[in-house]
């Protein structure tokens, strides 16, 4: 097994995407809330998103990285579907240690999970006692939309005396100057957002995508790419791990998630499966394609 | 008299060149944003060292707006506000409701519009509360032929349907935010979330000095203009600074406005009145410094009504403008260094000083600027005579006028709109 060169640190999560491209294939990273529809439900969904090891039968793969979402007030890059789930959870009391347990029972499936949070409920718990506390549930690190390395001196000195993983965004706006500084900062691996807009499913992939891998690619060549925003089934998520090293589906599993609560089976995971096992598919599809 | 009016004003201290005040401000964004902040920043400080910017732009507070707003000495009113068996203060009024539009949120705009076209974009976005921020935006966007899309809260549009209405007749788009609490923060969440999406050929033209850099800044400098123009006038006619200056603070542009030329006089004491609701002790209000945590809000790190998870709480406020949970970290700043000073008050006390100086005065005043007229109440109550005996003097800023809250104040007093019978005529 071949991994990608010494340059990016790349820490668990991105060992872990690394170990998955260098066998063949691109990673499949999936996002669910922690709280919605309720606390004790979304731990069995975000176990659901996971490898379901049964004995005498492995055909149900699952994501290979959880992103724990924790609901946030005021929530601004996200689209209708994911504010709508994050609202209720919101409205029915999850509280931001709610996430540990999340990763908590993804890490006992033997699954990596991340926590992807708005930067003021970090802030307000406390970095250093955040970053603690997610790594004794076993988390790997954390993805932060609205925090950017200008304003994360206190989460890079939390991450760093914790051995967590800090994920940071760019976008198909950024300078070569912020993406050669984000894709330093960084360690795990680097969220490319490929269009510009908020979350949710779109139709058709972003042409926005390849180009912009490309340009983090001359940063860094040794970095972990993980590409998100639009994509829904397993033949994007293909298309996707063509050219990146791992794709994000968040609004796509969220949705299944409303559907069954809007038809009065709130604790219905079969739709969830149902995503997670065609995308589970379309990135081990992708064998033949990877270079 | 003649005015000076200022180029968009000297550079400033604070913020820094990240946009900080000490801890408060910053750029909390998502980094899809960061480009257009950068390129507004740019584009603001060439405008700054172009005197045809500042050519243009006054030339249009001069003819368009109706710029020097006037000061009015308010006496009927400060009878009301002096001290048990004490002298009533001398109580005058900025008179920025006189504006074209009805508020001093026109100054900013008219400013932001020209960076726009400067900035070869052709479409504004914008997020109000009261609407009148959305109205000057719409207004602007006609006068400049710019498209113009405002996010509103349902909340909003409901209790301020006149100007939703004034929008639409203006030519905006007007959407009716339904996430969240349904107000001004969800408004800027919406409006947030359609500038990710349309940042190439879209400006988010924010109303109030709050917001990720350089929103703080360069509206503080486009409503600086207020209080260059009230010192002046006030060293004119009283032949002293003022005592106290009193605005009201929401995301607090009209406040800064006036504040910032008085920043280095301490002699001159700044008072921020924030909303009070149904008391601060109900936890039903808008006051986010007097009974706020610092934190993270848009973009920005300042005091914000949140809970223990950092959570934003919603606000509650009679006045629509003032409706907020977090405020411009600038204001945060001067709270925390102790250079001004930030109190609450209460809707019935606003409305109590809005009754008043309609009655007294013949000025009826939007109701987020009745709640500096509460304070000033307040101050002239307790502020000591001046050391040659003269009472104090308070500078309010009367950041609007009261037509659009006539439904409001309707409600609020039971006014009676059927008209009495006639009894003209009548021998009796």
């Amino acid at each position: 097994m071949t991994t990608k060169g010494p340059g990016a640190d790349l820490g668990r999560s991105g060992r872990l995407i690394a170990d998955i491209t260098a066998s063949g294939r691109g990673a499949l990273v999936g996002f669910l809330h922690v709280g919605y529809p309720d606390v004790a439900t979304s731990l069995l969904a975000v176990e659901a998103l996971c490898s379901q090891e049964r004995s005498g039968d492995d055909q149900r793969p699952g994501v290979d990285l959880v992103e724990v979402g924790l609901p946030y007030s005021d929530p601004m890059m996200d689209g209708v579907t994911v504010q709508r789930a994050g609202t209720k959870a919101l409205a029915r009391g999850v509280r931001t240690r709610d996430a540990f347990a999340a990763v908590e029972a993804v890490a006992a499936t033997g699954t990596q999970a991340v926590v992807m949070t708005y930067w003021n409920l970090i802030e307000q718990y406390g970095p250093d006692s955040f970053a603690r506390d997610l790594a004794a549930a076993g988390g790997s690190g954390a993805i932060t939309p609205d925090l950017t390395p200008d304003e994360a001196t206190a989460w890079i000195a939390a991450t760093d005396a914790h051995g967590l993983d800090r994920i940071f965004l760019v976008s198909p706006s950024s300078t070569d100057e912020r993406i050669a500084a984000t894709v330093a900062a960084c360690r795990g691996w680097v969220y490319a957002t490929a269009v510009m807009g908020v979350t949710g499913v779109r139709s058709q992939a972003s042409a926005a995508g390849p180009a912009l891998v490309r340009r983090i690619r001359r940063a860094d060549p040794t970095a972990m790419v993980g590409v998100g925003l639009g994509v829904s089934n397993g033949a994007q998520a293909r298309d996707v791990t063509t050219y990146a090293d791992a794709v994000i589906v968040g609004s796509a599993l969220v949705r299944t998630l409303l559907a069954a609560e809007d038809d009065g089976r709130p604790d219905d995971l079969s739709g969830l499966r149902a995503v997670v096992a065609d995308l589970a598919a379309g990135v081990r599809a992708s064998t033949s394609v990877v270079s | 008299m003649v005015i000076q009016t200022p180029s968009v004003g000297s550079p400033p201290t604070l913020p820094d060149a990240s946009g900080h005040f000490d801890q408060f401000g910053g750029k909390f964004v998502p980094e899809a944003l960061y480009a257009a902040l950068a390129q507004l920043e740019a584009e603001f400080h060439a405008a700054q060292a172009d005197p045809a910017f500042a050519t243009e732009l006054n030339a249009l507070l001069a003819d368009y707006t109706g710029r020097p707003s006037p000061i009015t000495e308010v006496p009927r009113f400060a009878a009301h506000a002096a001290p048990t068996g004490g002298v009533a203060p001398t109580i005058v009024l900025k008179r920025e409701d006189l504006n074209h539009t009805g508020s001093h949120k026109i100054n900013n705009v008219l400013g932001q519009a020209l960076l726009t076209r400067r900035m070869g974009k052709t479409r504004v976005i914008a997020e109000t509360g009261a609407g009148q921020h959305g109205v000057a935006t719409a207004t602007a966007a006609a006068l400049f032929g710019l498209d113009c899309t405002v996010y509103m809260g349902r909340v909003d549009t409901e209790r301020q349907a006149l100007n939703v209405a004034r929008m639409r007749l203006l030519g905006a788009e007007v959407i009716a935010v339904e996430s969240g609490s349904r107000t001004l923060k969800d408004a800027m969440n919406d409006a947030m979330r359609d500038w990710v999406s349309s940042v190439d050929h879209t400006h988010y033209l924010i109303g109030t000095v709050a917001g990720p850099h350089p929103f703080p800044l360069l509206v503080r400098e486009f409503q600086r203009i207020i209080g260059t123009e009230a010192r002046a006038q006030i060293l004119q006619r009283y032949d002293r600074l003022p005592d106290a200056i009193a605005a009201c603070v929401g995301g607090g542009s009209n406040a800064l406005g006036i504040f910032a030329d008085f920043v280095p006089d301490p002699e001159v004491a700044l008072y921020g009145f924030e909303a009070g609701g149904a008391g601060v002790q109900t936890g039903r209000h808008a006051a986010t410094i007097s009974a706020g945590s610092v934190g993270v809000l848009h973009g920005m790190r300042t005091y914000v009504l949140q809970d223990a998870d950092g959570q934003t709480r919603e606000s509650h406020s009679i006045s629509a403008g003032l409706d907020y949970p977090g405020v411009g970290p600038e204001h945060s700043w001067l709270a925390y260094t102790g250079r001004g000073h930030y109190e609450a008050v209460t809707d019935a006390e606003a409305m109590d000083a809005f009754a008043l100086l309609s009655r007294t005065e013949g000025i009826m005043p939007a109701i987020e600027s009745a709640h500096a007229l509460a304070g000033a109440v307040k101050l002239g109550r307790r502020l000591p005579q001046r050391s040659d005996g003269t009472p104090p003097l308070i500078l309010v800023n009367l950041s609007g006028r009261g037509d659009k809250d006539v439904d409001t104040a309707v409600r609020w007093f039971d006014v009676d709109t059927s008209g009495s019978p006639s009894t003209a005529g009548q021998t009796r």
